[in-house]
């Protein structure tokens, strides 16, 4: 019997979204499942942005922490030494700071560091609240503002506060995050919602919600290529923006990312592992769709870059 | 693909003698054709037609085991392309090589390190499940000296042995003959060979070839020599190449029923470096591979790669719930905060990370609210002031904590006077809304 390759070809294609003031960071625009370049195009490496926020990381583990040693106290020294130490091509700002619970900074403050943190990088920047979602609602307006412009990404507006985050999005031209909690039908219904107020949904960015390897990662991985299968098969624009996998945040705070070897000797070396879980949480999701994500250990990052290198 | 029910017909004796319960072949064949019959049920059907239904009816990726008693690998069987249709079904094996160039006290360290690589994840074993054991230096001898070290020190532990030296094959399967090893080095240059070595031990055939066409035929052709049994190489070692070429197989298998490739995949994955080895791996594991190869045994990536098989292979159909009961987060004392949250498994997750986050030892009850996180639950009438106030009567808990306080979530704190009024003798007290709250809420407390 002859083999005849069952390739596949789609209807759909996912939207390319540019963003930065010089449009340096380009993902998505494939019209195929997640590097199946051999059966259509896929014309845009995903983008890997390294996690920074306005606060010292505290509550970070030693191992990703102590990389961050003597830069991280403030966001500025921090931006600059991603972009030109590790070479970053991109930076998400976390505003952590802003929570309730932690500094409590008003949309002020975090306006002013988000400003003073633009004008001390020129690759592209993601802006993130606190996941309070009526602090984030202030703070994300101030800050879309304070940026207007610059081609960022805002994020995460959520059903219960997007009304506010994404019209700050569009009148100061922002990229926008849509997150929804590990549900199809809830991921389409926040875009349809946003873009009925008029936002551009080729600037939309959605976040199904990520989780760690061992803590749920089968969710997303499953939620991410569902989304990607209904975008190219049924042709669904709802679905058709491409997919963030918000990953440093979630595996950093695992048990295996900080239980030393010492109580733990068959879970082998903690510096290796925590590591490794950054790696192989980001590397599956990439393979289920994500075509932006957000990390935090260099090694990791680099170890993502080079899987890239070999699947492009 | 599998036959329609004229088609099937077609092969059948036409007679319509009634013997196999039906009154006519075409009532029969439709009965075949939904798979609610046997074709053993007529007893006149030829050799010929038993061939190509048999051919037709059979599973698209051929099942095999590899090895033997408690420690064989189950592969093959596969039904669907995405977790979400249907649950994989045989998780991957993950082998790691030795070369027979290696020193005999290294290659015993190596198979401790197998030996010892079983873990306890979420109720299940998991460990490195087979030694690849390669001919680098392609003396039959040598080989033969380290599948002898190697089978010695881990008699139970499945081998692959790879050789494309017919002779070194022989010496090493002799070792191994009864233990259902797989022979890896068949290619287009020594098929005739290794075929035979493989039928004379009875050993799984791994079969190499440069590209899908040529994987096909080279199956195909060995089929022809009598074996049945193969795991199949299409030659892919760059990411690239394995996302294409296991896509396509699965595929071709599954959807066309093409069975010269409806075999289990062996995907190489060995690196320099172990953090690109670990994705390589952890693609191997995504796209479809039975047996997935490594240079080296290490804990730290042992643990991650178990924990992404277990999670890829998981039922996708099985609620997304955690059972019902009260969880020790750290090691609690009769002292530390007793927290309640829904059993959501994400909703789990999320909390207890952030409460191990915290380093304070915690009491978390986990309540069954079908698998609703806290506000659905809630606004479902699952969580509420008598659900929890009985949950926490009937868990006993109360003889077990000093305080009897409940930390409830700050999105539910509407609830706390009910709960209060429900439980005498209980304090009730609002926690944060947000799981990222709990380990500044906890550390104020402490
Ligand atoms: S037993 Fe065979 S030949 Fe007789 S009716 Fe059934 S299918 Fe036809």
């Amino acid at each position: 019997m002859a083999f005849a390759a069952p390739k596949e070809t789609y209807p759909g294609k996912v939207f390319q979204i540019a963003i930065g003031a010089d449009q340096s960071a380009v993902f998505g625009g494939e019209n195929v499942l997640s590097f199946h370049s051999f059966e259509g195009n896929a014309p845009n490496r995903p983008v890997i942005a390294y996690e920074i926020q306005d606060i010292p990381p505290e509550d970070w583990p030693e191992t990703v922490r102590k990389v961050y040693e003597g830069v991280s106290g403030d966001p500025v020294t921090w931006a600059k030494h991603c972009q030109n130490e590790l070479k970053a091509k991109a930076i998400a700002l976390r505003l952590i700071g802003t929570h309730p619970d932690r500094e409590n900074r008003s949309p002020e403050e975090a306006a002013k560091i988000v400003k003073d943190v633009l004008s001390s990088i020129n690759i592209p920047l993601i802006i993130l609240g606190s996941n309070h979602v009526e602090k984030d609602a202030a703070v994300l307006v101030a800050v879309a503002e304070a940026a207007k412009d610059k081609n960022c990404v805002i994020g995460k507006a959520q059903e219960a506060n997007y009304k506010t985050i994404a019209a700050a999005a569009m009148a100061n031209h922002h990229k926008l995050i849509a997150m929804s909690e590990l549900d199809i039908n809830l991921s389409k219904q926040l875009n349809i919602l946003i873009t009925q107020m008029g936002f551009d949904k080729e600037k939309l960015i959605t976040d199904p919600m990520c989780s760690a390897l061992g803590y749920g990662l089968e969710y997303t991985y499953s939620v991410m290529e569902r989304i990607r299968l209904a975008a190219l098969t049924q042709n669904d624009a709802t679905m058709q923006p491409p997919m963030l996998g918000d990953v440093g945040m979630y595996v950093w705070k695992v048990k295996e990312t900080q239980a030393p070897e010492a109580d733990l000797p068959y879970w082998g070396s903690l510096e290796e592992r925590g590591i490794a879980w950054e790696t192989v949480t980001a590397g599956a999701l990439m393979v289920a769709g994500a075509e932006l994500l957000i990390m935090r250990h260099p090694r990791a990052v680099k170890a993502v870059e080079n899987f890239i290198d070999e699947l492009m | 693909m599998a036959l329609s029910g004229v088609e099937i017909f077609k092969l059948l004796p036409k007679t319509n003698c009634k013997k196999c319960g039906h009154p006519t072949c075409l009532a029969f064949a439709m009965k075949l054709a939904q798979r609610q019959a046997s074709l053993d049920a007529c007893p006149d059907v030829s050799e010929e037609a038993k061939r190509i239904l048999g051919e037709a009816s059979a599973p698209p990726v051929r099942p095999i085991t590899f090895g033997t008693g408690p420690k064989s690998v189950k592969m093959g069987e596969e039904t669907v392309l995405f977790r979400h249709e249907k649950k994989f079904v045989n998780p991957c094996a993950f082998a790691v090589e030795i070369k027979d160039t290696t020193a005999d006290s290294e290659i015993d360290g190596i198979v401790a390190a197998v030996a010892a690589s079983e873990i306890d994840r979420v109720g299940q074993k998991l460990r490195i499940d087979a030694i690849f054991v390669s001919n680098a230096s392609n003396d039959p001898g040598r080989f033969e000296a380290a599948v002898k070290a190697v089978a010695a020190k881990a008699p139970e532990v499945p081998l692959i042995l790879s050789t494309s030296n017919a002779a070194a094959a022989d010496a090493g399967l002799k070792i191994v003959a009864d233990k259902k090893p797989v022979l890896f080095g068949a290619d287009e240059s020594n098929a005739e060979a290794m075929a035979n070595v493989a039928k004379t031990y009875k050993a799984i055939l791994g079969v190499s070839a440069r590209g899908l066409d040529a994987l096909a035929a080279l199956t195909e052709k060995i089929k022809s020599l009598g074996v049945e049994d193969m795991v199949i190489d299409s030659g892919a070692r760059s990411a690239k190449e394995i996302i294409e070429n296991n896509t396509l197989i699965r595929r071709a298998a599954i959807k066309k029923n093409f069975k010269a490739l409806g075999y289990p995949v062996i995907t190489l994955a060995q690196r320099e470096e172990g953090m690109l080895e670990t994705l390589i791996a952890t693609l191997g594991v995504a796209k479809y591979a039975a047996i997935v190869v490594l240079s080296k045994v290490e804990k730290w990536k042992n643990l991650a790669l178990f924990t992404c098989r277990q999670n890829i292979y998981t039922d996708p159909q099985v609620p997304m719930q955690v059972e019902q009961k009260i969880y020790k987060v750290g090691e609690p004392t009769p002292e530390s905060p007793l927290m309640i949250t829904t059993n959501f498994s994400l909703t789990y997750f999320i909390v207890s990370g952030e409460v191990e986050n915290s380093k304070v030892p915690c009491r978390l009850a986990v309540m069954d609210s079908e698998g609703l996180s806290v506000l659905t639950a809630w606004a479902a009438g699952k969580f509420t002031a008598s659900k929890i106030s009985q949950f926490i009567l009937e868990s006993g808990i109360e003889n077990e904590v000093k305080n009897k306080e409940l930390i409830i979530p700050g999105y539910v704190a509407i609830l706390s006077g009910a709960i209060e009024d429900k439980l005498p003798g209980w304090k009730v007290t609002v926690g944060p809304r947000e799981a990222n709250g709990i380990p500044a809420f906890l550390k104020s407390r402490a």
